[in-house]
């Protein structure tokens, strides 16, 4: 007995794994889009977040 | 504008930090004692509740869920609040869901020992408890964008959007998979069979590591790495780039769980391409965590928290370097199934997870109890000992994954394979034994974390709130700089929600669905026979004592798996399996075929004591087999269930079908009186060895047909 790929046959298969990387490059190519344009102020105070002073003691 | 004070809690916190800390010991306790057991057989102690197939779940369900899941618990409790300037939403809300996260832990681990479990792993425990886990995760979800909701911070800092990725993901992941059929309190059956079972298993499966392991512990990372190092991560727009592309990708490459499997060809390539692109996200973030240290590795001398945090974010960088080289199809032949498998996710979570949590408790604990660490020497101790252990941890299993490999291939020039699957077992034996010794060590230096933390919190004293004080929100936004369209999601934590679901449920969608729309395309096998009443129970005794954790049912199609175990496995021969008993670790040899390769006493006897019939196993002993009755009472309702899910059982068959049990095992018992083996008929051990007599028969019947 050869070894079949069972699912193979189906039409168009191909449109899923296609689909998905289409979907991500698009995706991808619109955040770092957003990112190359994106202020440079709001990147700092976002980036300082974590440092700002918790309480006020 | 109008300052407005208000208060962090930090009680919360501290119960879940020490939540991790005693879990952790737990977790790792369990790891040691199934590390010895696989050295030393004799450790399985013969009792049902301290053998390898049923501590084995109570070790990784502990360390995922109980150990990295009150870390990850601990880290939003904590930085959430501060990100946000503002108090967590509700103080009851958090209550119910650190005691009810805690009492989950409990049930999880007394109902594994008992035998209560689903048989997918990391997702073991049965009905009641999953409903009970979607309830806290439900309060934890409400408590958390309720914090987000009454902000005082209008942007979400990135930590923040991981967060809100991982719960929303593990959300979907653990519903899907838990699409269950309750048979009894207690018992079900998953609603997938075979295929679509491993599928939906190993995309939860995968999703897991990604989103409770890796994506909330990410967040840990942007939060605590830049508070230790007092200095800011390395690029803000790096980490954007990241979370999207991480989430994005993580989702589609759970097939490559199931490489060279019965599992559809393009399912699996698609797996493998989107686990090689999932390489770059990966990588982003560790350079992004590592380089947030440039200019303070002067400090990376001095400070063992910021030390633990290099070698927590290196370990990141490594197993998520090797992860895509483990979907390659070529690199997975040899590590499917092996230690390899097992070194890498303990590159993972000793090195990742461990780490960063103990870095994170160094960090915090004494922050939280005004006071200095009691021992910056024994910390550092700490982090060496830890190191060391992961080493000794990893090295054997990846020298013993490869050296199997090569056994396993070995030919003679007859043709005949040189090795029995004993003689690999014999010579791994003493790499396991180096294992437990890594692993004993990693715990010993946890222990040490335990005395140094207990030490300061009792020289400290105990911060319950701190005041702060912050501008409420503007109600209009008037944004510095140039808008554009992601300054909008990331002030909207619902919309940020909901295009993380979206990200996360198209991978899922396009992977899932193919599968289950032809399912009339995968080729039912006529000779393949929905299972007797009495191989059923046998079936749920086989996946009760864990015996996948293992054995697996997969031949892949390989020249030297096929000469050894048999005929690969076909899609069309799993149809009936609720659940799909695949396995992904042969500490034994493959079952698929084992029905029919030895008598029925052989079963008998191996079961009874192994080494008996293949001397120098370190498979458990199975005593209390011999002892139970089967549970005929449950047969009807089994049989029932079954045919709700689609198994072709007769109408009314739930009548008789204890009949034809009973009948099947007297002949069972029949057989094995000619080989001079008195046993009752009604006794479990006959039942498995109905099971195991049957499986990967059926396809044998098939007419035979000439090959095109």
């Amino acid at each position: 007995m050869k070894f079949i790929n069972y699912l193979e046959g189906i039409t168009g298969i191909s449109i899923y794994p296609m689909t998905s990387l289409l979907l991500f490059v698009v995706f991808f190519v619109l955040v770092a889009l957003w990112v190359i344009r994106a202020d440079n102020g709001l990147i700092d105070h976002m980036k300082n977040m974590p440092l700002e002073k918790d309480s006020i003691d | 504008m109008e300052l407005e004070r208000f208060s962090y809690d930090n009680r919360l916190p501290k119960y879940f930090a020490y939540a991790t800390i005693l879990w952790g010991v737990v977790g790792m306790l369990a790891g040691v004692l199934i590390a010895f057991q696989l050295a030393f057989p004799f450790l399985n102690l013969d009792m049902a509740a301290t053998t390898f197939g049923r501590v084995r779940p109570v070790h990784t369900n502990a360390v995922i869920f109980a150990f990295v899941g009150n870390g990850i618990f601990t880290a939003i409790y904590y930085s959430l609040p501060r990100l946000l300037k503002t108090k967590m939403f509700s103080k009851v809300l958090g209550n119910i869901h650190f005691w009810g996260w805690q009492l989950i832990i409990v049930a999880a681990a007394i109902t594994l020992l008992a035998g209560y479990t689903t048989g997918k792993e990391y997702a073991e425990l049965e009905w009641p408890i999953d409903i009970a886990i979607t309830l806290v995760w439900v309060v934890f979800g409400i408590n958390m964008f309720g914090t987000i909701l009454t902000r005082r911070e209008r942007h979400l800092y990135v930590a923040i959007w991981f967060f809100i990725a991982s719960w929303v993901t593990v959300a979907m992941l653990h519903i899907v998979n838990s699409m269950e059929l309750p048979v009894s309190f207690m018992k079900s059956y998953p609603v997938y069979a075979g295929v679509q079972d491993a599928l939906v298993q190993w995309w939860y499966g995968h999703n897991a590591v990604a989103f409770f392991l890796t994506t909330p512990y990410l967040g840990l990372m942007y939060y605590f790495v830049p508070k230790a190092a007092n200095r800011p991560v390395y690029s803000y727009r790096l980490s954007i780039v990241h979370f999207w592309s991480l989430i994005f990708l993580y989702i589609w490459a759970g097939p490559h769980h199931l490489l060279y499997t019965a599992l559809p060809q393009w399912a699996q390539s698609l797996g493998t391409a989107f686990s090689i692109m999932l390489l770059l996200p990966s990588w982003g973030g560790m350079l992004n965590g590592l380089f947030t240290l440039r200019g303070a590795w002067d400090k990376v001398r001095e400070d063992p928290i910021l030390k633990f945090f290099v070698v927590g974010v290196t370990a990141y960088g490594m197993s998520t370097f090797e992860g895509p080289m483990l979907s390659l199809k070529n690199v997975n032949a040899i590590s499917h199934y092996s230690d390899w498998t097992v070194a890498h996710v303990h590159i993972g979570a000793l090195g990742w997870n461990g780490f960063l949590t103990f870095g994170m408790l160094y960090w915090l604990i004494p922050r939280m109890f005004k006071t200095e660490l009691f021992s910056k020497k024994l910390a550092s101790a700490h982090f060496w000992i830890g190191t060391f252990g992961i080493i000794l941890y990893a090295i054997p299993m990846y020298w013993a994954a490869f050296r199997s490999y090569f056994m396993f291939k070995a030919f003679t020039p007859e043709g005949q394979l040189q090795y029995q699957f004993i003689d690999i077992v014999q010579t791994t034996v003493p790499f396991y034994i180096m294992r437990a010794v890594g692993g004993t060590i990693f715990l010993l230096g946890t222990l040490l974390m335990v005395y140094n933390l207990v030490k300061t919190v009792s020289k400290g004293s105990f911060v319950e709130s701190e005041e702060a004080e912050a501008a409420p929100l503007a109600k209009t936004y008037a944004p510095t700089g140039k808008r554009f369209w992601h300054s909008v999601i990331e002030r909207k934590p619902i919309l940020l929600l909901v295009m993380s679901l979206l990200v996360v449920a198209l991978g899922g969608i396009f992977e899932l669905i193919p599968t289950f729309m032809i399912k009339s395309n995968i080729p039912t096998i006529a000779s393949v026979k929905p299972y007797t009443p009495l191989e059923l129970q046998g079936r749920d005794i086989y996946v009760r004592e864990g015996c996948y954790t293992c054995h697996s049912q997969m031949i892949r199609p390989f020249r030297y798996e096929v000469m050894r175990y048999g005929e690969y496995s076909k899609a069309g021969e799993f149809v009936y399996d609720h659940p799909f008993q695949w396995g992904s670790k042969r500490t034994g040899p493959d079952l698929a075929r084992i029905g029919g390769k030895y008598p029925d006493s052989w079963h008998f006897n191996h079961m009874l004591e192994p080494t008996s019939m293949a001397p120098g196993s370190v498979m458990p002993r199975y005593p209390w087999l011999f002892r139970r009755d089967i549970d005929v009472a449950s047969t009807n309702s089994k049989i029932h269930a079954m045919r709700m899910l689609g198994v072709p059982y007769e109408e009314g068959y739930e009548a008789k079908a204890n009949e034809d049990l009973m009948a099947q095992a007297d002949k069972i018992a029949a057989t094995l009186k000619t080989d001079k083996i008195e046993i009752s008929s009604k006794k479990e051990i006959i039942a498995l060895i109905a099971y195991l007599q049957r499986m990967g028969k059926d396809i044998k019947a098939e007419p035979k047909t000439t090959d095109k």
